[in-house]
């Protein structure tokens, strides 16, 4: 290969620098640690009231005409209509915090079940981000370091399951998971739920990150420097550690954090479909789903979409914008041009 | 180009087959049964007589009975829905799926396409991050929630469509919107990155320097070569929206194809799985062959790496 077609790969310290000088990155990323921030201080507070119900603010139609009124309107008109054969339950929150975003229909308080979601729908992305990851890297560095016969079949591979159609796959493997993930941890179904949906969603992703590891492998393997440290005699292993992955982190960390909000997606969907994260237990997708589910029924319940879903909606273009700011920054096409 | 076709076409047809086994792999080692769906407890003789009308009592009997079948494009019944073959499911519920599909991903390309472009040449202007904000808003909603939003805006409070079903054309347009906002949103982004390579590019710069107007210059010149990797995308995303999803059936009450893909995974229906999941491979590698044919054809450079 002629030197000159050998396109120049920005050193982390230029892509680092170029990723800080991208405003929309910048910004994206500090908007996500005080989300994350805020996600986390509170959540002493949320642990303790995510579940909790008072069931005078559970909101329903209330039985006089097509309004939204709290439980206590509800349960007055039906007391009057009944002549008294209503009794209301007790208010175990005597929080104000927790009526700032409203309750659901079971009368848990919003505010204090959105935060724990928000922590749950980015711990089920980042996980699945690195099962991504870890398959994603191992398959594309051997496949790349291989090459020939081997490198073939394992892309040939790679090719068979991109054309599976993905949602099948995500659900025919939480079915294959369910019963050995929840015997290796004992019977905690809890836990067990969302190991198996992050082990699912993770399994699909990873295929992209797998073209993209063996690619950037092919063309490391042509530098000018893996070369002369293979004329001086380096060994395959010794070249992978002290050349290959430092130079291969850029790529993927920007291919994992676009795996991020898709795979946060995918739980959504797997909530809409109700073999998401399980209840009680929150997440972005779960809440957006039930609200979904509430609209559907009586629109007037607006909070309960319009919260989750606004939420979802900054964490998703905050991920988004950061993944595209860390591809550019490791982009050797923008190396060129800034060179010239 | 006919050897390049006979070529891929001979791999498609391996892919295929790879395919149909690494799926029914999975479906026979799955834990479940098809035959168990319901409460009552089946006596086992009468689980041994269906096993044996269906031909799964034995799994290299099933594989090569339905391999044949398959073949002779014969997907045999459909556990899950009584005197239904799957053959009949699909043929109702493809037309369906690929209507809709294809009018999503010809929006996605009539909105995505000009927005990228748009956003490339006023590149970091408050224009481009407003667009691709816009756009990114198709990948950072589920899609449950935008069909729901647009259901509740254009149908109850405007009455400017059905409220959901099928059957006129007043019905294509929310549910074809809906699904192709995702599309919208990398079409966008694949022609924002591809622009932004071309126009720093020397034969733009000559372009220019020959008194090209701006408006051709991007709009003719440039977009010619960012277009090829939408291109490339068009074959798969084709091939997804033709097969309908799930998600955009269930909120506007549509009888699609999508549905099936996801009752047949829940109700581990094994012909039903494996048809779906062969008709869906093979729209896919016959849409990625024409996609690289066209490519070929645009681009000659291309069909000696092919």
């Amino acid at each position: 290969m002629p030197a000159a077609k050998r396109a120049q790969l920005p050193t982390p310290a230029a892509a680092g620098n170029r990723f800080r000088r991208n405003r929309l990155a910048g910004s994206s990323t500090v908007l996500l640690a005080v989300l994350l921030a805020i996600g986390l201080t509170t959540l002493p507070l949320s642990l303790r009231w995510y579940n909790v119900q008072s069931l005078d603010k559970a909101v329903r139609e209330s039985p006089a005409g097509h309004a939204v009124v709290p439980y206590e309107t509800y349960a007055r008109e039906l007391d009057h209509a009944k002549a008294g054969s209503w009794t209301m339950s007790a208010a175990p929150i005597a929080h104000r915090a927790s009526s700032w975003m409203g309750h659901d229909d079971l009368g848990r308080s919003l505010l204090y079940r959105l935060w724990p979601g928000f922590l749950v729908s980015l711990v089920v992305g980042s996980a699945a981000a690195l099962i991504a990851v870890v398959i994603g890297v191992t398959w594309g560095a051997v496949a790349g370091l291989a090459g020939g016969r081997t490198d073939a079949i394992m892309m040939r591979i790679v090719d068979v399951l991109y054309s599976l159609p993905y949602i099948l796959m995500v659900i025919l493997l939480k079915i294959a998971l369910t019963r050995p993930l929840t015997a290796l941890l004992g019977g905690r179904t809890a836990y067990a739920d969302v190991l198996i949906l992050l082990v699912a969603i993770g399994g699909v992703s990873w295929l992209t990150m797998a073209r993209v590891v063996r690619g950037q492998v092919l063309s490391l393997r042509e530098q000018a420097f893996v070369e002369a440290s293979r004329a001086a005699g380096a060994g395959k292993l010794f070249i992978l550690r002290r050349h290959l992955l430092p130079n291969l982190v850029g790529p993927v960390m920007a291919c994992a954090t676009l795996v991020v909000p898709q795979a946060i997606l995918q739980e959504a969907f797997l909530s809409y479909l109700g073999i998401g994260v399980q209840q009680p237990l929150p997440s972005l997708g779960r809440l957006a789903a039930d609200g979904v589910q509430a609209v559907n029924t009586f629109v007037g319940y607006w909070w309960l979409i319009v919260f989750p879903c606004g939420l979802l909606v900054i964490t998703l273009l905050a991920l988004n914008f950061i993944g595209d700011g860390l591809r550019d920054a490791f982009d050797p096409k923008s190396t060129a041009q800034t060179l010239a | 180009m006919i050897r390049l076709i006979a070529r891929r076409l001979i791999l498609g047809l391996v892919t295929l087959a790879c395919v149909y086994t690494l799926t029914f792999l999975m479906v026979i080692t799955v834990p479940g049964n098809p035959f168990r769906q319901s409460e009552r407890n089946m006596p086992p003789e009468a689980e041994r007589a269906l096993r044996v009308r269906y031909s799964m009592d034995n799994n290299w009997k099933y594989f090569f009975q339905f391999l044949g079948g398959a073949v002779a494009l014969d997907f045999g019944p459909a556990f899950t829905y009584n005197d239904w073959t799957c053959n009949q499911i699909i043929a109702e519920a493809l037309p369906v799926s690929a209507a809709i599909g294809f009018l999503a991903i010809l929006i996605a390309v009539l909105v995505g396409v000009p927005a990228g472009v748009i956003s490339a040449v006023r590149r970091n202007s408050w224009v481009d991050v407003s667009v691709l904000g816009l756009v990114l808003l198709g990948i950072s909603l589920p899609t449950f929630v935008t069909g729901t939003a647009l259901l509740i805006v254009f149908a109850v409070c405007f009455h400017l469509a059905p409220i959901g079903g099928w059957g006129t054309f007043a019905h294509l347009p929310l549910p074809a919107i809906t699904l192709s906002l995702p599309f919208i949103a990398y079409i966008a982004r694949l022609t924002r990155a591809g622009m932004l390579d071309v126009l720093s590019s020397d034969f733009i710069r000559t372009a220019r320097a020959k008194g090209a107007s701006h408006r051709r210059v991007v709009w003719k010149h440039a977009l010619k070569v960012a277009f090829l990797p939408v291109l490339s995308f068009l074959g798969p995303a084709t091939a997804q929206a033709m097969t309908g999803s799930f998600v955009v059936e269930k909120v506007f009450g549509i009888p699609g194809l999508g549905q099936h893909f996801v009752n047949a995974a829940l109700n581990l229906d094994p012909g039903l799985i494996m048809s779906t999941v062969l008709v869906f491979s093979a729209l896919l590698i016959a849409l990625n062959l024409f996609v690289d044919v066209l490519y070929a054809w645009v681009d000659p450079r291309i069909s000696e790496a092919l």
